[in-house]
């Protein structure tokens, strides 16, 4: 199954609506609860980071019976310095971003967390492609 | 502790979601900061917050949180319940200050998360 959603720069009232949808959409399926919860924060932070940092893009989700594959891609600034993002604590977000709760540094971090597999593409002035992978087996 | 005996303790209304009246509620975190909610585990878990906007219900839904109390007078919108209805999750808000609802909450007997 493939799903595609569109990530609107800095829109904060239908943030995480993406990540609600596949929520629902991995219960219809049964999947275990405990792969759903790392699958959807996992989403939900990149989610979020495209939002809060990005000048738009897309949310391409796979799920087959072995694993789920999500690419948020976004077009945007860019990460300058990835090992330093990775690093818990570490945050650009602006005050509008830490408003709504978030800027904290962790999200990337999450993500790794929550994923078996993460792959980030980044182009300075060009966006961020962030690859998350959860085996359901 | 059921959610009606918590929102009797902190004097809260409940609004969004219904409440299950089977729920047991066991214990409790508080925090403003939704990307700490996204760090841990929050089964049988109150989020005692201030933070008032969909991105609290939103975070709540992810983290797959069914009660959340809001202190400090806060008030939620429209699009805020129409969020926890959605996602099934009752909200208390409550006029007392997060440090006094955390106290309450502690003292009739919820664990910390941690």
């Amino acid at each position: 199954m493939h799903y595609t959603f569109n990530i609107e720069r800095g829109n904060f009232t239908d943030a995480g609506q993406a990540s609600s949808s596949v929520k629902r959409t991995l219960k219809q399926l049964g999947v275990d609860p405990a792969n759903i919860k790392r699958t959807v924060v996992a989403l939900f932070e990149a989610e979020i980071n495209a939002v809060a940092h990005a000048y738009g893009g897309t949310i391409d989700v796979d799920i087959d019976g072995e694993k789920i594959v999500m690419v948020v891609a976004d077009q945007g600034p860019g990460i300058p310095n990835l090992d330093l993002a990775m690093q818990e604590g570490w945050s650009t977000a602006s005050a509008k971003v830490r408003e709504m709760g978030y800027g904290a540094g962790m999200g990337l971090p999450n993500i790794k967390k929550n994923s078996d597999e993460l792959k980030i593409d980044t182009e300075v002035g060009v966006g961020t492609t962030v690859t998350m992978t959860v085996y359901l087996t | 502790m059921k959610v009606k005996e918590i929102a009797k303790l902190v004097d809260g209304e409940i609004v969004g979601a219904p409440v299950d009246e089977t729920y047991e509620v066991k214990k409790a975190f508080a925090s403003d900061l939704m990307s700490d909610v996204l760090r841990f585990h929050m089964d049988d878990t109150v989020l005692i917050t201030g933070l008032c906007n969909n991105q609290t219900m939103r975070t709540s839904e992810m983290a797959d949180l069914r009660v959340v109390l809001i202190g400090r007078d806060k008030q939620p919108d429209e699009d805020m319940l129409e969020l926890a209805e959605d996602a099934d999750i009752t909200i208390i808000k409550s006029k007392y200050s997060i440090f006094k609802l955390s106290g309450i909450l502690y003292a009739a007997g919820l664990e910390p998360l941690y």
